[in-house]
């Protein structure tokens, strides 16, 4: 661990370590649209860190690029101490870094067992050769992951819909599925883009209380997007906030929830 | 029939249990399917599991005659729990996990429990709320670690760190636990159960091991039940029937409780296990019988055809050949194409190939829901008991079943009708009494021993079955002086499955009214194939087409109670569908789904007056209560309906 600040210990008495990941003066451009301009934050071992902001503020590109799904044009991305060169999302995924997406992306034809396997893939290490014969490491290894895909299905609660492929659920189970399957990865950072858009308030109640379980259970460190104020108010330990490409403000709910930049993003003021 | 003799080597739990270690050792007695794998532990296994807790408990203080309260859904771990309180020399008292924290905070209170032992945070949530008014529970032990780090642990522990703590401690209170055991006699007291209370609050029956212990034998020696068979354990815990199946038979013969994953997944467990013994109320069976037929209606013609075919036949005969009864060799011939085709797989799919005792109780039962199980072969059979006569006052004997009688009385039970109808019986599984409530016992339980069911029931000369009419107090005068008994109509209605509830009034008055609940799934389902779109249970429930229906179900049955001499003046008048399913939450139902009719009647008061003056719409609105106890309301305009009734018959003279 980069022991580059000092940790602290939450209200509800988690300890917060030091930054896990950081980045610093991103800038992301298609073409002549900048989506993210000179942003830096950093994301601390064990907290609940969200990213908020308008539509079109550059969320879901922060989310990619620390997904190594978009390349940078400027700035350096630090995680766990070492400045992380251009990689390959299944690069990255193999440092512990799994993620859900915002319009889900799941094989709607398989199972929900299946689908959350394949959050295994990066720590199968049996070859096509173990894997055609079968016996022997091939079918160890199955078994293990299998172990460990059950317990995340327990954790989730879903063992009713175990067998059932994915596409026949409503849209609230599909969520915690993709959810299962970023945690069948057993990341360290773990992304979730939009993880309750759509939902009702009781589906909304369900997934808030499973991201601070997993946070809780695990330790694992989460990053959020979301729109929704008062889930995001209410689980994250610190906010940033963005608006068109910028950081407009970052620090704890109570913070950003007082911060005059915020409150004309959300409330709208004339831009001169 | 007499009731079996117990042997007093095996007259308290401690002792069957140590039996059982030793005669079945090898045998499974509890399984439970966890990461999508049966688990399961045998009787040796679940003996050194249970003294692993019961020491544990002495370690933390347990004394004797200490009630231990058990909260949570059906889970290995808890049954064990059970036994280890009793081991302990102390009293369990499972609660309904479903219960809100006042509910459970009343029952906790009047119990004194001082040790309480849950399944997981959200049953400790509830205690701790209920520890506001509740001043008498030392520890909390729970099953299920997760999301438990952050709370108080001074007067908390986890059951595996409980037992591990009474595994450590084994020498030094192995000899405690062997003293407290050797104390316990067959009039010890076994289990406290909490009735669901029709009226007013629940109450405590104290049940002795010889109350329980008896009724097992009897009813096991009654059904043939033995080491070989197994159960699903899916009814709540605090119900006495699960505590006599679960506990009671599986000791007393040594077969095997399997546990579901989750309660959602218990049909899916139920068809993995294939209990050869099963035992659900009427409404879980008119529910499967729903969808299957709704899952025919999808299949392809030639299936169809089949089925239509084949279950037709089976109806002919099949349960003339479950009874013994003579059939033709062509017709039972093709019943054995048809369970080939049809009926085996069929069984299969619903999870009862291999039940060989199957029985509903609670409520009557649909006789085409009957007669279906049972020409497929199941040999579904009644039964009539309640939690003070330790389950069993009358059950059918296989040969002798029938859809509209609950049988003969159980082995060991002597049955009664007292003067003004009512079901009396005495036996050894009688109650001993209430708790801290003599008032109440001295009501019920006569000091001959004979115990009033509240229920108005009569026996059939021709074959000494016993029938029952209603709730005795239920049952009451028309301002014409014909006889009122709801219960008969609102049975009747509810074998539709389009109709999920009923509540029928009259009493003292001229005409009959109703209140009904529509089946949601069945209405819903018929909703979708006529492309009839709805947003909430009341805007289909207001449906005129749904009411239409409903209308043609209320006219059907005044046909059908018109030719009952003694009940023909219950034909319904007037009826609404209710805007609202009736719920336990809100007060209006008991934790076993039986209406609580003095507080519909009071709550609705408005609805029940616009039937009987004449209105043909009302607005209401209702206090609704969430399942996190937060309160809101609905408001609705409810329609009300006129039904056709038939022309009494003319009274004999």
């Amino acid at each position: 661990m980069n022991a580059t600040a000092e940790s602290y210990v939450t209200e509800d008495g988690r300890t917060i370590g030091g930054k896990v990941m950081e980045m610093k003066n991103i800038t992301l451009k298609f073409g002549g649209v900048t989506a993210i301009s000179n942003i830096s934050f950093d994301i601390r071992e064990g907290e609940i860190r969200a990213i908020i902001g308008p539509n079109g503020a550059g969320k879901s590109s922060m989310l990619n690029v620390i997904n190594g799904f978009y390349h940078p044009q400027e700035g350096e991305i630090w995680f766990r101490g070492e400045k992380r060169k251009p990689m390959k999302p299944y690069q990255i995924a193999q440092q512990g870094i799994a993620r859900t997406f915002q319009n889900i992306a799941l094989f709607k034809g398989m199972s929900t067992l299946d689908n959350i396997m394949t959050g295994r893939f990066t720590h199968m290490k049996t070859n096509m050769f173990w894997q055609a014969v079968w016996k022997g490491p091939a079918e160890r290894e199955e078994n293990l992951n299998r172990d460990i895909v059950e317990h995340v299905i327990d954790f989730l609660e879903i063992q009713a819909i175990r067998k059932t492929p994915v596409g026949r659920l409503p849209y609230g189970l599909q969520k915690r599925v993709e959810l299962g399957r970023a945690l069948a990865a057993q990341p360290k950072l773990l992304l979730l883009d939009e993880p309750m858009a759509g939902m009702n308030v009781e589906e909304k109640e369900d997934m808030s209380r499973f991201i601070l379980d997993v946070n809780d259970e695990f330790g694992t460190t989460i990053a959020l997007i979301e729109h929704d104020m008062g889930v995001v108010m209410d689980i994250s330990d610190r906010v940033v906030v963005l608006d068109y490409g910028k950081k407009i403000g970052d620090g704890t709910p109570d913070e950003v929830r007082n911060n005059q930049d915020v409150i004309d993003a959300y409330l709208g003021v004339a831009h001169d | 029939m007499n009731a079996t003799v117990i042997d007093g080597d095996l007259d308290t739990f401690p002792k069957l249990l140590a039996r059982n270690a030793i005669k079945f050792s090898d045998k499974p007695a509890y399984r439970e399917k966890e990461f999508g794998i049966w688990q399961s532990w045998t009787w040796a296994e679940t003996k050194d599991e249970i003294e692993a807790l019961a020491l544990g408990m002495l370690a933390l203080g347990l004394n004797e005659g200490d009630h231990v309260a058990i909260i949570g859904r059906n889970r290995p771990y808890l049954y064990w729990a059970m036994t280890a309180a009793q081991c302990c020399g102390a009293i369990p008292v499972p609660l309904y996990n479903d219960a809100n924290a006042e509910e459970m905070a009343y029952v906790l209170e009047h119990s004194g429990a001082r040790f309480v032992i849950v399944e997981d945070q959200e049953q400790v949530d509830k205690v701790i709320d209920a520890q506001e008014i509740v001043h008498g529970i030392d520890e909390i032990i729970y099953l299920d670690k997760r999301g438990m780090r952050k709370y108080d642990h001074t007067h908390m522990n986890a059951y595996e760190d409980v037992q591990a703590e009474g595994r450590a401690a084994h020498h030094r209170l192995d000899p405690i636990m062997k003293e407290r055991c050797a104390a316990l006699t067959i009039d010890s007291t076994c289990v406290m159960l909490y009735t669901s209370g029709t009226t007013g609050r629940p109450k405590g029956v104290v049940l002795s091991n010889r109350n329980i212990i008896s009724a097992s034998a009897s009813s096991s020696e009654f059904d043939d039940l033995n080491a070989g068979d197994s159960v699903l354990a899916y009814l709540p815990m605090a119900w006495v029937g699960d505590f006599i199946f679960s506990i009671g038979q599986c000791f007393w013969t040594g077969f095997c409780v399997a546990c579901p994953e989750s309660p959602e997944t218990m049909q899916t467990d139920l068809r993995e296990i294939g209990p050869s013994y099963f035992f659900a109320p009427p409404r879980f069976f008119e529910g499967m019988l729903t969808t299957v037929m709704i899952r025919m209606e999808d299949a392809s013609p030639l299936k169809q055809r089949l089925f239509k075919y084949f279950m037709d036949h089976a109806k002919k005969v099949g349960p003339a050949m479950l009874d013994g009864k003579s059939v033709s060799a062509g017709d039972r011939f093709k019943y054995l194409l048809g369970d080939i085709l049809v009926y085996g797989p069929l069984k299969n799919t619903l999870g009862m190939s291999r039940v060989r005792v199957g029985y509903t109780a609670g409520e009557a039962i649909g006789p085409e829901i009957f007669e279906f199980y049972r020409s497929l072969g199941i040999n579904l059979k009644q039964l009539y008991g309640q939690t003070e006569a330790s389950v069993f006052i009358t059950q059918q004997p296989d040969g002798e079943v029938r859809a509209d009688t609950v049988g003969v009385p159980s082995p060991g039970v002597e049955v009664k009708i007292g003067d003004n109808g009512e079901v009396l019986y005495r036996s050894d599984a009688t109650f001993i009494e209430y708790y801290k409530n003599p008032e109440s016992t001295a009501d019920t339980k006569d000091p001959e021993g004979w115990v009033a069911t509240g229920d108005a029931g009569f026996f059939e000369e021709s074959t000494g079955h016993l029938r029952i009419i209603d709730r005795a107090k239920d049952v009451g005068k028309m301002s014409d002086g014909s006889m009122f008994a709801p219960k008969f109509v609102e049975n009747k209605l509810k074998f539709f499955p389009n109709i999920l509830e009923v509540v029928v009034f009259g009493n003292g008055r001229d005409t009959c009214t109703a209140f009904i609940n529509i089946d949601l799934n069945a209405v819903g389902n018929w909703a979708e194939r006529n492309n009839i779109a709805y947003a909430s249970y009341q805007e289909l429930a207001g449906h005129p087409e749904v009411y239409a229906t409903i209308k043609s179900h209320v006219e059907e049955v005044n046909i059908s109670v018109a030719e009952d001499s003694m009940l023909s003046g219950c034909q319904i008048d007037r009826f609404l569908v209710l805007h609202k399913e009736l719920d336990a939450d809100d007060g209006e139902m008991t934790r076993t789904r039986k209406v609580r009719r003095a507080i519909v009647e009071d709550k609705y008061a408005d609805l029940i007056e616009g039937m009987y003056s004449g209105a043909t719409e009302i607005s209401t609105e209702t206090e609704v209560t969430y399942e996190d106890g937060r309160k809101g309301s609905i408001k609705a305009t409810v329609q009300i309906e006129d039904a056709k009734t038939v022309a009494r018959k003319a009274k004999a003279a």
